[in-house]
């Protein structure tokens, strides 16, 4: 029984977490919530000095051709840092993407560029409110051109290259829908930057007009390929989701020692103590599902879809959890712009939907096990 | 990151696996208990088993070999109680002897009374219980009140215990009393153990709101224990109370009882008013959530036992198991029977769904909560020893106990 990181990925832990308290402290997530650049490039650059892009992509692609275990170690500690940068658009889901579904050809491309950080990829899914399928979406490819409008983009606004959904049908079969790889610098693409409740994780509303697009997989294959791509992604964002909630739980537990009221720490008060208890319960179980996730998916294990479903439900509940009773255990000071309580609660609630919301996920979750048996 | 097991492991399992095989009875369903199958013969044939178990080297696997133990792993510990779990086992009888009470003779008994006591108890010849609660004394387990004074080489014991499991087949127990009234409340205290047949103990049969008897009241009218059966110092009863305690929390198991599987069950074969359970929307969502949370403690556990397995003491995430199965439990007991709608109400095992499974847990899952460690305190402990969090503010450390106020009764 081995149910953990090596001492090595342990290692690589405490130099991403170094690293980041360096680079990325809240008061430069705070420049870009508060600035105009869409993230922060020098942070970006750097991590793309340490390698981290490139972490899970193979060597011959330019990668480093470690795993996907050691991806999920930088993952909690993006999730604890809230480092402003597009690495989950360009590695979880652009890069993930490419590794799937893409030929030799457009992985030689575009994974080494995406590798050492000097592409930004993003996956271009969402059609507005409301859940994007075979029904809905209406963005449409053919003839090597596509045409539609994706929002929100995460990273859309500052990407190079696009992965998007499009159907390549009529008809609301998830055979109707493929997947493309759009340039974004191409002729034929519009985009603009889109407000949401994280301005610290950039966004963007694209339009295609008749832009080029290249298939990326069999024609028809998309549905099944998102279906996968979102199972690799919501780990990866899971052990993100369980670093946030781990900051928020830290950040709560040290107001709370140091709040003093009614002549004692307001730690000392069970109404606080069982609140911080609840959210270590809900982040021990998260980390726990994350965890099983990280083996599925290092193993490529027939448990992915199900363990990929358990560790996106349990992180997105462990991080709102935390992320809302730290507002509250920080009373009237929780709620004010100055304290960076709402950093992380804004940051849970866009996790919690980035890649589908937990209500999707708990059906998909339903419909997997309901399925297997 | 891997589920392999080591070498190691892998041969302990394989021969506690085949002694299981050759010795053990395959469950006939998912809740059947030992009790159930057996009735009357209960009891001799859980001895019997016992015996059996530790002439192969299965009881006491990490107990030191001079006193009848294996000398085994906690890792090994691990591996033989979820192959056991397969089988039919008896359950009740020895864990709180083995478990609890026993680590505590090891730590404060004599050299002759550590060679007389365990391997007897070992081996299932003789039961043992442990008398802590009382009805003043629960989750505040230091304010008991049973009264023990010294008389010659003897103490002479009055009071009362309450929840004292096994009681009624225990041949020998453990006893926190009361030795000074004028220390503070910790500090007043001294442990002993005693032998079940003692004159002058009574023991009456608590009926629990499930209809089961697990748990006795036990009433002491002047029985005498010789002071060479006191544990650690006089006054010093505390410290040897939370030394069987600290292993309570590694003697709790998972809890028994109907788990997410069956309530998939019940939602696949019973109807709603749009066609099955499992096809509602609002039914599969709590079923996922109460799926992910039972997979959260299950890997959980596999974090544990890999700490185990590399010879480290387990992290604190293990205190989390109990409070969240016990309330969970509870909680899918009461869907599963709003499932069943108006037919939920039956009870009648020969009519309802699994024989009754759900509603017997309804009735049974709150002891859960309450039993070694109220949700409350389990949150207090995970809050101080954990979390790192303050005590909370005592008004009982520096006053006499005689002169602290009590519940009105």
């Amino acid at each position: 029984m081995n149910f953990d990181f090596s001492d090595d990925q342990k290692v690589l832990r405490d130099q991403a977490r170094k690293f980041l308290g360096q680079h990325a402290a809240p008061a430069r997530v705070r420049k870009v919530l508060e600035g105009d650049a869409p993230y922060d490039v020098e942070l970006w650059r750097g991590m793309a000095e340490q390698g981290w892009p490139g972490t899970a992509i193979p060597e011959s692609y330019g990668g480093a051709g470690f795993g996907y275990l050691e991806l999920c170690v930088i993952a909690e500690e993006l999730g604890r840092s809230l480092a402003p940068t597009p690495f989950a658009s360009s590695i979880y889901l652009a890069a993930e993407a490419l590794l799937l579904a893409g030929s030799d050809a457009q992985k030689k491309a575009w994974l080494p560029k995406l590798a050492m950080g000097e592409t930004i990829g993003c996956f271009a899914f969402a059609e507005g409110p409301g859940t994007p399928t075979a029904k809905s979406i209406a963005t449409r490819a053919r003839d090597g051109r596509i045409s539609g409008t994706k929002m929100p983009v995460p990273d859309g606004d500052v990407a190079d290259l696009a992965v998007v959904v499009a159907r390549t049908s009529e008809g609301a079969g998830d055979d109707a829908l493929s997947l493309f790889l759009v340039d974004l610098r191409a002729n034929g693409v519009t985009r603009t930057s889109v407000k949401t409740v994280d301005p610290t994780r950039s966004h963007g509303r694209v339009v295609f007009d008749g832009a080029p697009a290249e298939p990326l997989g069999a024609t028809g294959a998309g549905a099944a390929l998102v279906r996968k791509l979102l199972d690799r992604a919501a780990v990866l964002v899971a052990f993100e989701q369980v670093g946030g909630a781990q900051a928020a739980l830290d950040m709560a537990r040290e107001y709370a020692m140091g709040r003093f009221a009614f002549g004692r720490p307001i730690a000392s008060f069970q109404a606080i103590k069982h609140k911080l208890v609840d959210m270590y319960v809900a982040l021990e179980l998260a980390r726990s599902n994350a965890y099983y996730g990280a083996w599925a998916l290092s193993t490529n294990a027939a448990e992915l879809p199900v363990a990929a479903a358990a560790a996106r439900v349990s992180a997105t509940e462990a991080f709102w959890l935390a992320a809302k009773e730290n507002i509250q255990t920080h009373g009237g000071m929780g709620f004010t712009w100055e304290f960076d309580c709402h950093l992380y609660y804004r940051r849970a609630k866009l996790l919690a939907l980035q890649l589908g919301s937990a209500r999707r996920w708990k059906h998909e979750l339903m419909a997997r096990l309901t399925k297997a048996a | 990151m891997d589920f392999t097991d080591t070498k190691d492991e892998a041969a302990f399992r394989s021969a506690a696996r085949a002694w299981l095989a050759k010795n053990a009875e395959p469950k006939r369903g998912a809740f059947e208990t030992w009790d159930a199958r057996y009735g009357d013969e209960a009891l001799p044939r859980a001895k019997d088993y016992q015996r059996r178990k530790a002439e192969a080297g299965f009881a006491g696997i990490t107990w030191p070999k001079e006193y009848g133990g294996r000398g085994g792993t906690a890792i090994e510990q691990v591996i033989w109680s979820q192959e056991e779990l397969e089988y039919i086992a008896p359950r009740g009888y020895f864990e709180i002897g083995l478990g609890m009470i026993m680590p505590t003779l090891f730590a404060y008994a004599t050299e002759e009374q550590k060679r007389r006591y365990p391997p007897k108890a070992l081996r299932g010849d003789e039961i043992w219980c442990q008398l802590f609660s009382e009805p003043a004394a629960g989750s505040d387990l230091a304010g008991l009140r049973t009264r023990a004074v010294k008389d010659g080489s003897d103490w002479v014991i009055n009071g009362q215990k309450i929840w004292t499991s096994g009681a009624h087949r225990a041949d020998y127990g453990v006893v926190v009393t009361r030795s000074d009234p004028n220390a503070a409340k910790h500090k007043g205290l001294t442990y002993f153990f005693l032998d079940m047949k003692s004159p002058g103990i009574e023991i009456r049969r608590i009926k629990q709101i499930s209809g089961a008897s697990n748990f006795n009241e036990v009433y002491f009218t002047d029985v005498r224990i010789p002071d060479s059966q006191r544990l650690g110092a006089v006054g010093g009863g505390w410290g040897v109370a939370i030394t069987t305690l600290m292993n309570e929390r590694l003697t709790s198991g998972e809890l028994r009882g109907p788990d997410w599987d069956e309530l998939l069950g019940i939602a696949r074969s019973t109807e709603l008013e749009d066609g099955p359970a499992l096809a509602d929307a609002g039914v599969r969502e709590r079923l996922a959530d109460w799926y992910v949370k039972r997979q959260g403690l299950r890997w959980t556990r596999f974090r544990v036992m890999t700490a185990l397995s590399r010879g480290e003491t387990p992290g604190p995430e293990n205190s989390i198991g109990k409070l969240v199965a016990a309330a969970q439990a509870q909680d899918m007991a009461a869907f599963a029977m709003d499932l069943m709608d108006m037919g939920g109400m039956v009870s009648d095992p020969e009519l309802a769904p699994m024989r009754a499974a759900f509603q017997d847990a309804v009735l049974s899952s709150p002891g859960s909560r309450i039993a070694a460690g109220t949700d409350e305190i389990l949150k207090n402990i995970i809050a101080e020893r954990v979390l790192g969090l303050p005590a909370d503010v005592r008004v009982d450390k520096d006053v006499a106990f005689k002169d602290l106020p009590a519940s009105k009764r």
